[in-house]
């Protein structure tokens, strides 16, 4: 057995796991200013979650679910195509849903000036909007050259770590979401 | 060498056209280079800025026509003024912390060498290698744009403290699109640290070759390895505290700037926000900053002086541990710059127990050296020389750190000259000697030829004489009480004696740049008139000293290593010479 340099795919799912380390300092360092901005105020007027993040929640675990689908379907193109394209749209429908749950605030005049609590809602939202953006980019390449190619077992690494980068969005939405509704 | 066929195609094929070649290249090496350019001309930049720092602060109201012609706003007649002077200030300390501290031990050397250290032939991810640099690159450009909109550069320091850079325009020049500045050029260097952070890590954990285990990694490598994690931890903290900051600017948030404040008599709309937040999210990066700058010098410095000594490095496995436990307790101690912020005691005692431990392998580091060196036959080179001005400058600026991390005695000695003293022999000019050390141990290997032996010992002892000669009496201006940060010191009565001291650091810090030209010189003529070097001119047994000078585009030509030995295998008995490398197979126990 030769152990010499591995070329082996590893390495991209090493560097993601990485990646998803630094996006959690991002978000911890978020939360921790959240937290103590909190505590120290006087001027903390709590945000009323818009009542869209409710369903706009189980579309993006939805689209979770799509994709890991699309995944177990790699050896056949079309399929894979299809749910991934399914997934995708997903994405993109929770992305519209929280642009309509910032349009809500608005509606109701709270905007992310208003009062701390509405300056991190904006902020966590829009930050987790960037990062799940990028996401929705690499899924959308990823169809694109299957698509192109008429395969995709050519991409299963790129389709592996792009779930689990889709995954870490999921989970660190429903982190996010949760801690505005409870540490209110 | 022993080595193995590799079993698949190199990563990438060499380029062939000048832009592919030298500009976007994907090639480690080149990255390297352009990262060692980006901060050679980041340093020269910074070093130019303390030329006027040292001149204002001595002459105050000398005219330099060439900063009148330049900033005609902010030194008018060439008289710079107090905020202008700031604004220099602030430069100075973001150029020199992230533009040449952050960027050339661990982009610069760390690019070149690590992967050929660990028997790769690049990193693993070349592309987002090249964007690393390019988007540290664009960074730059978008920090020295501030040298050139209204208003100049920030006044508000390198560690831009709200409410002062938090609160726009109104509060000085420099605080409104050259703040603005400021923030998104940090935030872009952020980004490409966290990619170059990701490269080096994955690179190390998956692209050693056989038999490179851990354990027998170089130590440069390794502390290349805790640099990276390191900063893959403290940058997106960064990051994020540069998006709160540029909020409170630009969207009208307050998440650092308080209320009730009245600046330039209008009354700031903003309220409820806490400076010291920004100072908690800063330091927590700002800290571990500081280790991600010296880290890497502390890996040349083992790796040169085991080279030169002829002896193995002392305690090798507990200098792993010891950078180990230096990057964790680096993010334990970030309170520490905080002590006069009027934090409780008990917080303030566990931030001082948490620096006070940092010692403790500090000082296991710094025995392993003097371990290391003791008995050694020892090589005086260049490189040598300044690794040995290392460790010196390592110890003299630990010591001031002890009277910094007692609450009690740094009330006193905060935001003076003995701070100022302390944070540039330990942070700066220890990691550029370990810069200067590495440039001539590695230059015959980048570049195939000799740095002048001559002008690096002529260049080494007027810059070792020369930074004592600045920093020594800063510490005594501390003691004096001697505040940092005021643009002259002739205007107050109680800094008067102090003068005389002021000039002595400034003509000594005038003389020890102008004898950087020698290390200037030095470069240009061995990279046009060096003496030709083979492949191994320092008889040293690490992995890049197998392979041809320059070494070829994919490091090995093909053919991977096998590793054998640990890295300073030097002088072992039995041996027909006083070095084995790494890839020399042990001989057999029962041979004999």
């Amino acid at each position: 057995m030769t152990t010499i340099a591995s070329r082996s795919n590893h390495r991209y799912y090493i560097g993601m796991y990485l990646g998803l380390g630094a996006v959690t300092m991002f978000f911890a360092a978020f939360t921790s200013a959240y937290i103590v901005r909190k505590g120290l105020s006087n001027d903390w007027q709590t945000t009323m979650m818009p009542a869209i993040l409710w369903p706009n929640t189980l579309v993006l675990l939805a689209s979770s679910l799509v994709l890991g689908k699309a995944r177990r379907c790699i050896d056949n193109w079309n399929r894979f195509n299809l749910w991934w394209l399914i997934g995708s749209g997903l994405g993109l429908t929770f992305l519209a849903g929280q642009i309509w749950a910032w349009q809500q605030l608005v509606d109701r005049g709270v905007y992310v000036n208003t009062n701390p609590s509405s300056s991190f809602f904006y902020l966590f939202t829009g930050a987790h909007g960037i990062h799940l953006l990028g996401g929705i980019v690499a899924l959308l390449y990823i169809s694109w050259r299957v698509w192109n190619s008429k395969a995709a077992t050519s991409e299963r690494t790129a389709v592996g770590v792009t779930v689990l980068y889709w995954h870490f969005m999921d989970g660190l939405w429903v982190y996010l979401f949760l801690f505005l509704l409870i540490w209110r | 060498m022993a080595e193995v066929e590799a079993t698949t195609h190199t990563v990438h094929e060499a380029p062939t056209g000048f832009w592919r070649k030298y500009i976007f290249s994907l090639d480690h090496k080149v990255i390297g280079i352009q990262y060692w350019l980006l901060a050679l001309f980041s340093v020269t930049v910074g070093m130019v800025l303390s030329i006027f720092i040292r001149i204002n602060l001595v002459w105050p109201g000398t005219e330099i026509p060439i900063l009148g012609q330049l900033f005609p706003v902010g030194a008018p007649d060439g008289v710079m003024t107090p905020e202008f002077y700031l604004s220099f200030l602030t430069m100075h300390g973001t150029i020199m912390v992230f533009f040449v501290l952050t960027t050339a031990p661990q982009g610069g050397f760390g690019n070149y060498i690590l992967p050929i250290q660990i028997g790769a032939d690049d990193m693993a991810f070349p592309v987002l290698n090249m964007l690393s640099f390019w988007v540290t690159f664009l960074a730059l450009v978008v920090l020295m744009a501030a040298f050139f909109v209204t208003g100049g550069p920030p006044i508000s320091g390198w560690t831009g403290y709200p409410p002062l850079s938090a609160l726009g325009e109104i509060a000085g020049p420099g605080l409104g699109i050259g703040q603005d500045l400021w923030i998104i050029s940090i935030a872009i260097f952020c980004i490409a640290a966290l990619l170059g952070a990701l490269n080096f890590i994955t690179t190390t954990l998956d692209l050693r070759a056989k038999g490179m285990t851990l354990m027998k990694m170089p130590l440069t490598v390794w502390s290349w390895f805790v640099t990276a994690i390191l900063g893959l931890l403290a940058f997106g903290v960064l990051l994020a505290a540069g998006a709160l900051l540029l909020l409170d600017r630009n969207a009208g948030t307050s998440f650092f700037i308080p209320g009730g404040l009245v600046v330039s008599d209008q009354i700031i709309d903003h309220k409820g926000g806490s400076p010291l937040l920004w100072q908690h999210l800063f330091w927590f990066f700002g800290h571990p900053e500081v280790y991600i700058a010296i880290l890497p010098g502390m890996g040349v410095t083992s790796h040169i002086l085991s080279t030169f000594a002829r002896k193995p490095v002392f305690g090798y496995r507990a200098m792993v541990y010891a950078m180990f436990a230096i990057g964790i307790l680096g993010f334990m101690v970030w309170g520490h710059h905080m002590f006069a912020s009027g934090m409780s005691p008990y917080t303030a005692i566990f931030f001082s127990l948490m620096t006070t431990a940092i010692a403790v392998p500090s000082a296991i580091k710094t025995f392993n050296w003097l371990g290391t060196l003791w008995g050694g036959n020892i090589r005086f080179t260049s490189a040598m020389l300044f690794s040995i001005g290392f460790v010196s400058l390592f110890v003299t600026g630990g010591v001031s750190g002890i009277f910094l991390n007692q609450p009690a005695t740094d009330i006193a000695l905060h935001d003076t000259y003995f701070v100022v003293a302390h944070f540039h022999i330990i942070m700066g000019v220890a990691s550029i000697f370990g810069m200067f050390a590495g440039t001539y141990f590695w230059f015959p290997k980048m570049f195939g030829r000799y740095m002048s032996e001559s002008l690096g010992k002529a260049h080494f002892w007027t810059t070792f004489v020369g930074v004592y000669a600045v920093f020594t009496p800063m510490h005594f201006l501390g003691l004096a009480g001697n505040p940092r940060r005021y643009a002259e010191l002739t205007a107050f009565d109680f800094l008067k004696p102090l003068e005389p001291v002021h000039l002595f650091i400034s003509i000594a810090a005038f003389l020890t740049i102008s004898s950087q030209f020698l290390f200037f010189g030095n470069l240009i003529w061995g990279f046009l008139k060096g003496k030709k070097a083979g492949e191994n001119p320092w008889e040293a047994t690490t992995l890049e000293w197998e392979i041809p000078s320059p070494p070829p585009h994919d490091n090995f030509a093909g053919k991977l290593p096998v590793i054998h030995r640990g890295p300073y295998e030097f002088s072992v008995p039995g041996e027909d010479k006083d070095y084995t490398m790494q890839t020399e197979p042990e001989v057999s126990q029962d041979k004999s």
